[in-house]
């Protein structure tokens, strides 16, 4: 009744030794250039056991650099909030949040407390997040791949700058962006929605939402996949692409019975990334009308006829009454 | 320690017992639990009441166990059979001195409604709450605040019953008394006082939401909803009702309701929400909370009469006693006077005190006109 390995939630393989160093033939590219790797068996039951070397560069130090300090200036402002009391803030965190300006200053600069600070917060962020794509692109150019990480990157940077530039911009107020707050940012999500007469009908947010549960069905549906034929070599996915062998095979069979198609050892990469950069994609079109194009989703729908219009003969006299519910009628 | 005829024969068969142990055990507890659940009734059952058409999932949903235990302040109060007058009987304004409201009543009645209301509102005091520890030829003085206050309170009873039927009748007739808020107390609860900024240097929509309190209902929604929208009489608007708006963005020429003021709303909600222990569904439908034609329900309206009979009270009862309370009856932040919402009547219930009616025995207080004493 052993735990099978493929069944552990942990990687079952770690390797410790030479660190890799670069890639030359031995590995060995960078050993007088940088520090020596370290290794952490608990790291390793997550991925790769070794930690290091990290490329900072200039990408690396200004996008470090600003996020700090937006990271800082977010914390600063909830501690004033709280009269500078640790324990409050503590106690509070959930609830605290730095809040965009009030609707009063349109896009001009408001005053520190009242949102200026959100103001220089969110341009820190905006640099912090850009270079970070800078940083994504430029290691991949020095790696000689594709840059598929960095334009899966920007589909998410997409939404983001629709949330707090673009849509902020063509409503005319930064009041409409998001604050930064645990709890805040949810109850912003909620209003967003009950202010635009609810976003579930609002065709964009409802691709989205297919995209996301999709997205998360195929992972599933790939992960368990590899990890059922890992005992035939099937995690070598790469080799498998070009060299197809008996774990692709009854992989494929597998899901040929199951469902009459199955995808390939490469399409389904493809499969997982467009589900995946679609998410975001689609959900920013769907904010970035939201305000500006229509104003109210559920009417919107109705309209286009796929909410249906409700003419007010409910039949109200007919529902429970409050003496049944509490059982206490006649 | 078994004997070695069993050993031998387990070793010599080799059995997997985890494979049918497992599946005994897992069959076992799945017909145990449907036996108890069949037998013993589900112990969190739960009942719906609907709230509009079958499929749109318009329902309050509440514990069985809760909804059916009777609201216990029911049981505490305290009521009397008015005594039909006979003619030419006199009446309180001719006996006793000072008597600015209820002076139509004739003796008997009177006393009958200066009891109850010792009942409901001051039980452990008695009448010296509000008239003091004097002599009872001395009981026209207006010395005390609570006197003061008190008067003024049977007014607004009489005022709530007469002027905001539509609420407090909709349904079937409760009306309220001093019961209704008082519950036996001095000062009812669930009553409320402005908070104004609660977050330090910050200023705006910054200042007044994000921290826990009462009337933010422990959300990190703004705390001024009841301020706003109950006292200041803001108007509780979120939607546009087209589809698409020419305009923004929200100006004081352009008053578009902001992601903020949705935020607002949402907070009063709420608090509509705990106050009454319902969900949204009681007044809204599940599509949408705009109330344009047929898309709320009827008790959609009785909540709006609410809305405007609370700011009628605020600011026409409440608020203008400021100055005859002591300091502490007073908000701990303003100093200002103590002020009522929806949960100071209702205390969580769909109707106060579960639907009791309050005016049945109290004609003296349904109307700011002379009683009528039906046979």
């Amino acid at each position: 009744m052993a735990i099978r390995e493929y069944q552990n939630i942990f990687t079952q393989v770690q390797v410790q030794g030479t660190p890799e160093w670069g890639m030359d033939d031995k590995g060995q590219l960078l050993r007088e250039r940088v520090g020596r790797p370290s290794y952490s068996t608990l790291v390793g039951w997550f991925g790769n056991a070794q930690i290091g070397p990290i490329y900072l560069g200039w990408t690396g130090v200004v996008s470090l650099v600003t996020g700090i300090l937006w990271l800082n200036i977010i914390g600063l402002n909830m501690l004033a909030q709280v009269g500078w009391s640790i324990p409050e803030f503590i106690r509070q965190f959930f609830w605290l949040a730095l809040e965009p300006p009030s609707p009063e200053y349109g896009l001009s600069m408001p005053p520190l407390d009242d949102g200026g600070w959100y103001i220089i917060a969110s341009f820190f962020l905006l640099v912090s997040v850009m270079t970070w794509w800078l940083r994504t692109y430029l290691l991949a150019v020095e790696h000689k791949m594709g840059k598929h990480v960095a334009w899966a990157f920007l589909s998410a940077i997409w939404l983001f700058l629709v949330l707090g530039l673009f849509r902020p911009i063509l409503m005319g107020s930064w009041s409409e962006a998001v604050p930064y707050g645990i709890f805040p940012h949810l109850d912003w999500t909620t209003a967003f929605s009950i202010r635009y007469g609810n976003l579930y009908y609002n065709p964009f947010h409802a691709l989205s939402i297919v995209f996301l549960y999709g997205s998360v069905l195929l992972f599933c549906m790939h992960g368990g996949t590899i990890l059922a034929v890992t005992r035939y070599g099937g995690d070598r996915e790469l080799e498998q692409i070009v060299d197809r062998g008996t774990a692709t095979e009854r992989a494929a069979l597998f899901w040929r019975w199951t469902m009459g198609f199955n995808a390939t050892m490469e399409g389904i990469h493809r499969w997982a990334i467009w589900f995946a950069m679609l998410t975001p994609i689609t959900g920013g079109i769907g904010i970035l009308l939201t305000g500006t194009v229509v104003d109210n989703w559920f009417i919107w729908a109705q309209e286009h006829n796929f909410a249906p219009i409700y003419d007010g003969s409910f039949g109200y006299e007919d529902y429970t009454s409050y003496e049944s519910f509490i059982g206490k009628e006649n | 320690m078994l004997p070695m005829w069993f050993n031998n024969w387990n070793r010599d068969h080799p059995t997997n017992v985890f494979g049918p142990g497992i599946l005994v055990g897992v069959l076992g507890v799945a017909v145990i639990t449907a036996i108890l659940l069949i037998t013993w009734g589900q112990p969190f059952a739960t009942v719906s009441m609907q709230t509009g058409p079958r499929g749109t999932g318009m329902e309050v949903v509440e514990f069985e166990s809760q909804i059916k235990r009777p609201d216990p302040t029911v049981e505490d109060y305290y009521t009397e059979e008015p005594y039909i007058p006979m003619t030419g009987e006199p009446l309180a304004k001719d006996i006793y001195e000072n008597v600015q409201v209820l002076g139509d009543l004739t003796e008997d009645n009177f006393n009958r409604v200066m009891n109850a209301i010792t009942q409901w509102v001051s039980p452990e005091q008695g009448c010296a709450y509000c008239h003091g520890d004097v002599d009872i030829e001395e009981y026209g003085n207006d010395d005390l605040y609570t006197k003061v206050v008190s008067r003024r309170m049977i007014q607004m009873t009489q005022a709530i019953n007469e002027n905001w039927d539509g609420h407090v009748n909709a349904v079937k007739q409760v009306g309220v008394n001093c019961y209704t808020c008082h519950r036996g107390q001095n000062v009812p609860s669930d009553i409320w006082f402005k908070v104004g900024a609660v977050n330090e240097s910050a200023s705006g929509w910054s200042a007044i939401q994000n921290r826990v309190t009462m009337i933010s209902q422990s959300t990190s929604l703004p705390s001024d909803a009841l301020e706003k929208y109950l006292l200041d009489g803001e108007q509780i608007v979120v939607h546009d009702l087209e589809s698409r708006v020419a305009g923004g963005p929200a100006s004081e020429d352009n008053l578009l309701p902001s992601v903020q003021d949705t935020e607002r709303t949402y907070s009063l909600m709420n608090y509509f929400s705990n106050s009454l222990g319902v969900n949204c569904l009681l007044c809204h439908n599940s599509r949408a909370f705009y109330a344009a034609a047929g898309e709320v329900t009827p008790q959609w309206s009785t909540a709006s009469l609410g809305i405007l009979m609370v700011q009628e009270l605020n600011n026409e009862y409440l608020v203008p006693l400021q100055d005859e309370y002591p300091e502490h009856r007073l908000g701990p932040v303003f100093g200002d006077a103590p002020k009522a919402a929806c949960r100071t009547c209702h205390k969580g219930y769909q109707q106060p005190l579960q639907g009791l009616n309050m005016i049945a025995d109290w004609p003296e207080l349904a109307s700011t006109e002379a009683p009528e004493y039906s046979q």
